[in-house]
């Protein structure tokens, strides 16, 4: 007990001996350490959107209309028998084919005025210009291509869509931004590395006579080293618990309080990707102060 | 006992060497001087004995322990059995007395209860007891100095070894701390103790060793400063 108030006494007077010095360290670590966070979080809500999207996501096959003019429509639109044959083929791809709903063209005009009801371009259709459809649920959505494949070109069929793809696009941009924030968080962390090793040579100065004397009375080589390693892992803690903060911030105002409030159509990350991400923060800053300050305080000091 | 068998040691590959094929031994509980011009290899015989510099060839030795060859995690054990004073006194100044002699416990994981029952003993023992709560700004040179040997004693080591111990002091104040460095010898700690003040050496009538260029000139019991 004595002695951790031993250690913890020299370990305040190194901060508050560089007071500044230290609000940068902290302030980096929690800046570094917040763009990691959100990086993660990012990540968990390409996740979420995927698990949500992927489970409502369906292959459409849209049917000729009088209007079509794909070669596979040159027959104009699609006679009762090319249907029921689809339906057929469709019901003998089961267990891939899970559901199989048939859109007609008053139901396909009903969702379109659904959709585009405040949108003046409603006033123009009518039901006839609307192509009817199978709207398919695959077991596996990754085998849509099975079914590309078999429908693709046949008479009486326009055109077989996956819904997949368009979402893919969605998906890559925020893949995209998930990898910029990751790559700024390793830059900063790259700079707070460099921090951390500024602060210790710093420290050592500082502290150079009662390192002196600790050489001379003998003290153990991790005597010497701990006050180093308990100010940068002070450093990294208090950083990563503001990045925690500034992560439940994010979580319980922008985006439970801003974003879901006009962003209807899907579901967001929850409370679990937060503390997941606040976590492996605080435990990478951490890994992160050690392994610098290890490494840093070898070239400061010898024993 | 401390022997060094033909030591040479140069700070610079190509330099000239601060010690030359030097050897001696001091034996348990002798008082002796080092006795050189600045620069004539007395501290390096210091540094090398805690092993803050390693000789180029030759054996220093401690009690059979070859300090050349001692891995660096036991160098801090090496030092423990070593107390050191220098003529800066080395003191911090933010603490107390007895806050300074404390944290030579204090860094070596000492309890509570042995700091309370050792740091006032050796603060008696070096006449300070009643100056235990002053700032070392507050003290003379030679309490200085004294607090100074007060924290090298306080682990009880075998050997105390001062680098000009008196450099800082007036000559009066010289004579306090060579009558303390004499107690402490004969309470049977081995003093060695590097100098030029020929006054101190030729009064104490101790072992000389005398050192030029790096190489020994003069070995003797109960010498003189310089003439004998």
């Amino acid at each position: 007990m004595n002695r951790f108030r031993f250690v913890m006494e020299e370990v305040w007077q190194g901060i508050s001996r560089s007071i500044t010095l230290t609000i940068a360290l902290v302030a980096t670590f929690a800046i570094s350490l917040s763009l990691l966070g959100v990086s993660l979080l990012v990540g968990s809500q390409v996740n979420e959107m995927k698990d949500y999207w992927f489970d409502r996501v369906e292959v459409s096959i849209f049917l000729c209309t009088a209007g079509s003019d794909t070669p596979s429509c040159a027959n104009g639109p699609a006679s009762e028998e090319q249907k029921s044959q689809i339906r057929t083929d469709l019901e003998a791809m089961q267990p891939l084919v899970a559901e199989i709903f048939f859109e007609s063209q008053q139901d396909a005009y009903n969702r379109f005025i659904e959709r585009f009801k405040s949108s003046p371009i409603s006033a123009n259709v009518t039901p006839d210009q609307l192509p009817e459809s199978f709207r398919i649920k695959l077991s596996n959505p990754e085998e849509f291509t099975t079914v590309v494949n078999k429908f693709l070109s046949r008479p009486g069929i326009e055109a077989v869509r996956d819904q997949r793809a368009t979402l893919s696009k969605l998906f890559s941009v925020l893949g995209g931004l998930q990898a910029l924030s990751l790559g700024f968080a390793a830059a900063m962390l790259v700079v707070t590395s460099l921090l951390v090793g500024n602060t210790i040579r710093v420290t050592a100065y500082a502290r150079r006579r009662e390192i002196g004397i600790m050489r001379l009375v003998g003290a153990s080589k991790m005597a010497l080293r701990l006050p180093f390693l308990l100010e940068a892992i002070f450093g990294a803690l208090l950083g990563g618990l503001i990045a925690a903060g500034i992560l439940s911030f994010v979580k319980g105002y922008l985006v439970d309080q801003v974003i879901a409030t006009s962003f209807t159509f899907t579901s967001f990350f929850g409370w679990d990707a937060v503390i997941s991400a606040s976590l492996i923060c605080i435990g990478s800053g951490t890994m992160l102060a050690f392994i610098t300050a290890w490494f840093g305080i070898a070239r400061h000091l010898k024993v | 006992m401390i022997k060094f068998e033909n030591v040479t040691m140069a700070y610079r590959k190509d330099g000239h060497p601060a010690l030359d094929d030097v050897s001696f031994q001091i034996d348990d509980g002798e008082f002796v001087f080092l006795v050189g011009q600045s620069g004539a290899g007395k501290s390096t015989i210091l540094r090398l004995l805690i092993k803050e510099e390693t000789a180029q060839s030759g054996n220093v030795l401690i009690d059979e322990v070859n300090i050349g060859k001692l891995k660096e995690k036991d160098v801090p054990k090496l030092r423990r059995n070593i107390g050191m004073v220098f003529q800066d006194f080395r003191l911090l100044p933010e603490k107390t007395v007895a806050e300074n002699v404390a944290f030579a416990l204090q860094v070596l994981n000492k309890s509570h209860e042995e700091i309370r029952q050792t740091v006032p003993a050796v603060l008696d023992l070096v006449g300070l007891l009643d100056k235990a709560n002053r700032k070392p700004e507050q003290l003379s040179g030679g309490e200085q100095q004294r607090v100074a040997i007060a924290r090298a004693l306080v682990n009880r080591p075998a050997i105390l070894m001062a680098d000009e111990p008196s450099g800082n002091l007036d000559p009066d104040t010289t004579v306090e701390i060579m009558r303390l460095l004499d107690q402490i010898n004969k309470a049977g700690t081995t003093v060695i103790m590097a100098t030029h003040d020929a006054g101190i050496v030729d009064q104490m009538r101790k072992r000389v060793i005398e050192i030029t260029n790096g190489a020994i000139v003069r070995d003797q019991i109960q010498g003189g400063y310089g003439y004998s």
